[in-house]
């Protein structure tokens, strides 16, 4: 049997195994910190920074940081609180993100975080971006303006679909996510059946033709927050 | 030939190594003026790589380009000692000459006019690149002059009448840059005997190098001062063959040219450091990786790189001593400040963009090509060399307690006396300030935009890891600057070398800037200064690289020590409406549709 490693998260000790994640580790003690650009599926990279914890004074993403025997973790404190938060409104104010009529609503992981903490509309001033729609794909839409660069659909194509479709391209504000083809998406090997069609926390990968399928009241986020699932155990 | 082929035959130069994607596309811009896009397929297939890759890399470096640029790319230099020196006026006579705005390219094809962020060369500014030459000193009215000249010759080398002093006057160098020593430490810049560090190094084991390193105090000159002959213990101690020595000469942080110096004057010194430790890691590859605005220095590296090796001292058998191997290549860069940031100049040397990776592992466990990696700055290597010559206690005798040995500052700005000094650690600010003629400054910045501000009553503060850390760029400001329009150029910088990677140094830059420059515009309410501040912590602590968690900075430590500044910008509102909303440019699209102006809001 593998040694247990027992870490501390404000203040509840934690068992966890050698080799995880802090983040995977406070998963499976019920202990929800929050997240956008990790996925169970996916290796972690740690781009959006909502789960930064502190760890023994110093801020680490949770995804990425691997735990230790002994570690004293702040999560839920007044100062990460507020951090995340802002991080949430930068990824609000960065893009175009229209609740009201994407189709995503109701099943986009920013917006259920925002609802989560308790944001009704941004602090920060919209940068109102010209973004690009890419709809030349069949099955598949690429709606740029609501892309939160965490880059899930680069790592599932990777590494679930054995393919190459998306990458980072540009840098700084300007920085897109890019297809693997001469113009756009319909000059790819995506497809519809492909893992990172699905993956997108947003709206930005959508499918076609089975928008606004499920009704209101029976979406994943009607009922309960993001993160329930977690704390009440029953994550998997 | 025709495209095609040539490219083709780039791509086997570098053996179709994905890995080399960055000389190769490098060299095919070289080649052709810019990375053709209908090629980035044939590219991809060639160096055994996706086409998005291709177009991911040569997007995120910024002297590569996917348009075609001029015969010659003339970069002006847009740090804030450059603007403070007249570069935009010299700009503006390029772009009269020219016909052209920045960014732009003549329609002859024969010039590109760009902005770049520092070449370090801001003891000589206003400064450019013509191509790979170095212009320094420029004026409005020289440019008439350089253009014809162009005009008759594209060959931008032959602009340098005259060469600087020391290796700058080399025939692989001949450039028209000037070293400015201004004063020479006892490490660095005195004389040294050639190879008496390796030699005495090799009478040793690796792990007494190492005790020797350790006992030195010798710490990591890049900035963040980590102890040098720790980081060589972990990588000798870390399991993998293949290990590595790479030297970060991408001295990037606007204000720093001391690597420039050391490069010219001292570029064996460096080598011997890196073939020091070479010998006590096991390593038996050693990469340079060289900033693209030093692609001047490249030929004068390689020069002693030859030598080296004709001498013995690279290569198989150094020395004569069997099985200690070791040989170096020179990584060019391609324009991207955060390649200075180690687990970023390791993803640039293996070919992709310049985004930092994760810690754990460091580098000394799994850097490049996942092999234990030592990475070093230009200057730790050159001390490393002196400390295996003088020995350690000698070294740990200069400086202060937890600073051991000299400095190379480089001081430029509002100053009578800009250049290099190499000076003890422990140095106080006021003493700098004596050295080089700026007593009456108003403000110092220490460390680069990276670094904070100081004012007149922290003068007393000296130079060194335990107060006032710096990897070498000091910039002096007199009473005739505007402080903010300082930080609104370091903010500037940051926005533009963002890697965009993650979310706060992506979009909390952006932010930042647009706030200040409200302020700027006397539009700036007083809660405006804690929207700041918080939003400046949110960066620092958020952010997953260095770049990230200093990029506030120039924010942060003016609203600490020169806070009288913003707090005579910023007014009280009562209007009632939300500053964050311009109501006449919101109606100017209706304005230009209807033919006329709005009758409430132009009223």
């Amino acid at each position: 049997m593998a040694e247990k490693l027992t870490i501390t998260i404000d203040g509840v000790e934690v068992q966890a195994q050698p080799g995880q994640t802090i983040l995977d580790a406070a998963d499976g003690a019920g202990i929800y910190i929050p997240r956008l650009c990790a996925h169970p599926d996916l290796k972690p990279i740690g781009s959006c920074r909502v789960c930064t914890v502190i760890v023994d004074g110093r801020p680490q993403a949770a995804c990425v940081k691997p735990v230790a025997d002994g570690m004293t973790i702040e999560n839920n404190t007044p100062e990460l609180l507020e951090h995340r938060r802002n991080l949430i409104d930068m990824m609000f104010v960065e893009g175009n993100h229209f609740c009201m009529f994407c189709e995503k609503s109701g099943n986009c992981e920013l917006q259920a975080l925002a609802y989560r903490f308790g944001i009704s509309a941004p602090q920060y001033p919209f940068q109102f971006p010209a973004k690009d729609v890419d709809a030349s794909h069949p099955d598949v839409m690429l709606d740029h303006n609501r892309c939160i660069m965490c880059a899930r659909c680069v790592r599932a194509s990777q590494e679930l679909d054995g393919k190459n479709v998306f990458q980072s391209i540009g840098r700084g504000f300007e920085r897109k996510i890019g297809v693997n083809g001469e113009r756009d998406l319909a000059d790819t090997d995506m497809d519809v059946k492909d893992r990172a069609a699905d993956i997108c926390p947003v709206g930005c990968i959508i499918k076609k033709r089975v928008g606004f399928e499920i009704p209101v009241g029976e979406r994943k986020y009607d009922h309960k927050p993001i993160g329930s699932e977690i704390e009440e155990g029953e994550y998997v | 030939m025709g495209d095609a082929m040539k490219i083709e035959q780039i791509c086997k130069s570098f053996n179709n190594d994905r890995t080399r994607l960055m000389d190769i596309v490098r060299t095919i811009q070289e080649t052709f003026g810019y990375v053709p896009p209908e090629h980035y397929e044939l590219i991809a297939r060639e160096a055994n790589t996706h086409r998005v890759e291709v177009e991911s890399v040569v997007s995120f470096y910024s002297f590569l380009s996917d348009r075609k640029q001029g015969g010659v790319v003339l970069r002006l230099c847009n740090d804030i000692i450059d603007r403070f020196k007249g570069a935009d006026a010299v700009a503006e006579a390029f772009e009269k000459e020219l016909g052209i705005s920045m960014g732009e390219t003549t329609p002859d094809g024969l010039f590109t006019l760009e902005w770049t962020a520092c070449i370090g060369m801001s003891d000589q500014a206003p400064a450019a690149l013509a191509n790979d030459t170095v212009l320094t000193h420029l004026t409005p009215e020289k440019v008439p002059g350089i253009l014809e000249a162009l005009r008759k010759n594209p060959d931008p080398q032959a602009l340098v009448a005259e060469c600087g002093d020391g290796g700058n006057a080399d025939p692989l160098v001949k450039a028209m840059v000037q070293n400015n020593i201004c004063e020479r430490g006892e490490v660095l810049l005195a004389d040294n005997d050639p190879e008496a560090g390796l030699r005495k190094a090799m009478e040793k084991t690796p792990e007494e190098v190492i005790a020797d390193m350790k006992e030195s105090g010798l710490r990591g000159r890049g900035g963040a001062g980590f102890l040098a002959g720790l980081k060589w213990e972990f990588t000798r101690n870390a399991k993998g063959d293949g290990k590595y020595i790479l030297c970060n000469a991408d001295e990037g942080e606007p204000g720093t040219f001391k690597d420039r110096v050391l490069l010219t004057e001292r570029a064996d010194l460096m080598i011997e450091g890196m073939t020091v430790a070479a010998y006590c890691i096991g390593a038996e590859t050693g990469i340079v990786y060289l900033r693209a605005e030093y692609a001047y220095l490249r030929a004068l590296l390689e020069e002693v790189l030859n030598r080296r090796r004709a001498a013995g001292l690279l290569g198989n058998s150094i020395c004569g001593r069997d099985g200690f191997n070791f040989d170096i290549r020179i990584q060019m860069g391609a324009g991207a400040y955060v390649c200075g940031e180690e687990s970023s100049l390791i993803s640039s040397c293996e070919g992709t963009r310049g985004d930092p990776g994760d810690r754990p592992p460091f580098p000394a466990i799994a850097g490049y090509k996942v092999a234990p990696t030592a990475v070093n700055n230009v200057e730790t290597y050159c001390c490393a060399a002196r400390v295996m010559d003088k020995g350690p206690v000698w070294f740990e005798n200069i400086g202060t307690e937890h600073s051991s040995g000299t400095k190379m500052l480089s001081i430029c700005g509002d100053c009578e006396r800009p250049g290099i000094y190499e000076l003890p650690f422990g140095v106080t600010v006021a003493e700098l300030l004596e050295k080089v003629g700026a007593e009456n400054a108003a403000a110092v910045q220490i460390g680069g935009p990276s670094g904070q501000m100081l004012d007149r009553s922290q003068y007393g503060r000296a130079i060194s890891f335990e107060d006032l850390p710096t990897g070498g760029s000091i910039m002096v400001f007199g009473r005739q600057r505007d402080l903010l329009e300082v930080v609104d150029a370091f903010m500037e910088f940051f926005v533009d070398e963002s890697c965009g990677y993650c979310v706060p140094c992506r979009v909390g830059n952006v932010l930042l800037r647009n706030r200040l420059e409200r302020i700027r515009n006397g539009k700036g309410i007083p809660e405006d200064l804690a929207y700041l501040e918080k939003l400046g912590i949110s960066t620092r602590r958020m952010s997953r690289c260095g770049l990230g968690q200093t990029s506030p900075n120039p924010i942060l430590s003016t609203l600490e020590n020169f806070r009288p500044i913003y707090n005579a910008l910023v007014r009280e509102d009562r209007s009632g409406l939300a500053k964050s909303f311009d109501v006449l440019r919101a109606v100017e699209p209706a304005c230009e549709l209807t033919g006329r102006r709005s009758v409430i809001f132009h009223a």
